[in-house]
């Protein structure tokens, strides 16, 4: 009932964000809701089947380039088309690379994720005529359910209806992901998850199983990429850097993988604390890490494992 | 009447060290085998090849008239067979009622379903209640596996080999780190459970010979990755090689 009523509040308070006259913090929720919309995905990899990613990064710049290519290159202006495109691309380039990866458990599994990751990034940098290389492509503002919203001035463009599409697709992220853990798939990668050996001997496909639930987080990353970068009006090769992965797993760790909403939490803090820290020192990468140190040592549940040790209080 | 499950003449080489040197064994349609053996005498090389853990290095393992050496433990499963292990061996974080869910939903290959409601689903709550309660574990439903009793936990392994309602069960010393006075207990209930779940023939591995004795239609002693007999508890009684090499002491 609590966990309720809190999500009750904190999507009225995300709804309202906008309408308290500072646009700047509506603007970093974007992000928010885009890496919320990932981490969901990664944390079905991660929290529910054990697998870590270093590469989901990949993902997210599928997303970010499909969307950036569909608007410059063909024209394309509907972001539910960017959408719907974006998701099935990741699914295509997932299934060759989950089918590899998910051959392998642990270390071996991260490296061969960081690798494709890498790989992606290489490609993305390197093919110019395709990508514009270093430069990346940019992203011609979208429209929402039909609406050009041309009368809006960027800003109020983005912290206006692309905001609450924003927020409202993040929603539906997060209830069709709900179901898919509780759903008997979701059971399945938990006792893959568990004990993968026991799991094979009472009939469970691990790595079937496991490769859905690959496919599944590539979809989740792509569709957070496409949110990505509408505000930044760029798609650019550092979307699939190692270190932007790096920051997907930091911001599990943050807010605690054991948890559904713990991914949610981690991309909130990690945005609004990077905002915070930047602002104050430009040695933010050191703050960070030291966080990151002591989030592993003293909050190995992150930050919701501590909110749910306090509610049982 | 064919058997349920044959090994011929199975062989099983690590490097330079040979198992099994061709076993043949067979379990019936309504028996109960009993391997027994000293340590190192291979019975759990045996176990891994009919379970289809490990494929043996020459010879044949047929199940239900196919050949299933090797082809893992899922499709042995999805086939029939189902096994529980000597060490406890249960999904920590799940709860007594989620462990035997699994099972019932890749017995019913609703196993990878993303969409389906798992509360919902009648046949699979059906299927684990009445698992529950044929071990006794009914009133443990909601309970965290990692937090049950080690004798708890070992009637749940075997439980949830017994949710995928196989024909043929093999377990690895079913009794083993429980008291001896519980171990006739569990005993009782896996004689029971596989009665009533309708179990056609069982291998166990065991090391208590009160059990073996007690349960066993027949007996495969194994020594040094051979078959030295293979035959009624009555007949290895009287048997003084199987005596002397394997119950160590004269009965």
């Amino acid at each position: 009932m609590t966990g309720r009523l809190a999500l009750a509040a904190a999507v009225t308070a995300a709804a309202a964000v906008p309408l308290l006259g500072r646009d700047y913090y509506a603007t970093l929720m974007l992000p928010f809701f885009g890496y919320s919309i990932a981490l969901l995905g990664l944390n079905l990899l991660f929290g529910t089947t054990g697998l870590l990613s270093f590469g989901h990064a990949l993902f997210l710049a599928v997303g970010g380039y499909t969307a950036a290519y569909l608007g410059s290159t063909l024209g394309v202006r509907s972001l539910e088309a960017m959408l719907a495109v974006a998701l099935v691309v990741a699914a295509v380039i997932a299934v060759p690379v989950g089918w590899l990866c998910v051959r392998y458990v642990k270390i071996y599994f991260g490296m061969l994720t960081l690798a494709f990751g890498m790989l992606f990034y290489s490609f993305l940098y390197k093919f110019y005529a395709l990508t514009g290389g270093d430069e990346g492509m940019p992203v011609a503002r979208p429209s929402l359910l039909g609406q050009g919203f041309g009368e809006l001035d960027k800003t109020a463009y983005l912290i206006g209806p692309y905001y609450y599409y924003s927020l409202a697709l993040c929603l539906v992220a997060a209830v069709v992901m709900w179901r898919i853990v509780r759903s008997p798939l979701g059971l399945s990668l938990r006792a893959i998850r568990e004990n993968a050996d026991k799991a094979e001997y009472v009939g469970v496909r691990v790595r079937r199983y496991r490769f859905y639930a690959f496919v599944i987080a590539a979809v989740f990353g792509a569709a957070g990429g496409v949110l990505l970068v509408v505000p930044t009006g760029l798609a650019a090769p550092t979307l699939a850097y190692w270190t932007h992965s790096g920051n997907l797993v930091f911001m599990l760790l943050l807010g605690g993988f054991g948890h559904f909403f713990g991914p949610v939490v981690g991309a909130f803090v990690f945005i609004f604390l990077q905002d915070q820290v930047m602002s104050v020192t430009q040695y933010w990468r050191f703050v960070f890490g030291a966080v990151l140190a002591a989030v592993v040592i003293f909050l190995p549940h992150g930050l919701m494992g501590l909110l749910a040790r306090r509610a049982d209080a | 009447m064919t058997p349920l499950l044959e090994a011929r003449d199975v062989v099983k080489r690590y490097g330079d060290v040979q198992a099994l040197s061709g076993v043949t064994m067979a379990l019936r349609g309504g028996e109960f085998v009993s391997i027994i053996g000293p340590n190192g005498a291979g019975k759990t090389t045996l176990v891994n090849v009919l379970t289809g853990l490990l494929r043996p290095t020459s010879g044949r393992v047929v199940f239900k008239g196919r050949d299933v050496a090797g082809v893992g433990p899922v499709r042995l499963a999805a086939l029939g067979m189902a096994r529980s292990f000597q060490l406890v061996n249960v999904f920590p974080a799940l709860t007594v009622a989620e462990t035997l869910a699994v099972p019932a939903l890749a017995r019913l290959g609703r196993g990878g379903r993303p969409f389906a409601s798992l509360a919902r689903d009648v046949e699979v709550a059906d299927g684990v209640a009445e698992v529950a309660e044929l071990f006794g574990l009914a009133e443990k439903l909601p309970r965290l596996a990692r937090t049950l009793p080690q004798g708890d936990k070992k009637l749940l392994d075997v439980a949830s080999a017994f949710a995928l309602r196989p024909e043929v069960i093999l377990m690895d010393e079913p009794t083993s780190g429980v008291s001896t006075r519980d171990k006739t207990a569990i005993m009782e209930t896996l004689v029971q459970a596989a009665r009533r779940i309708g179990v056609k023939g069982i291998i166990q591995v065991e090391h208590d010979m009160d059990i073996v004795f007690a349960y066993s239609d027949r007996i495969v002693a194994l020594h040094q990755g051979r078959v030295l007999a293979d035959a009624t508890p009555d007949a290895i009684r009287a048997d003084d090689e199987v005596v002397a090499t394997v119950l160590g002491r004269p009965r």
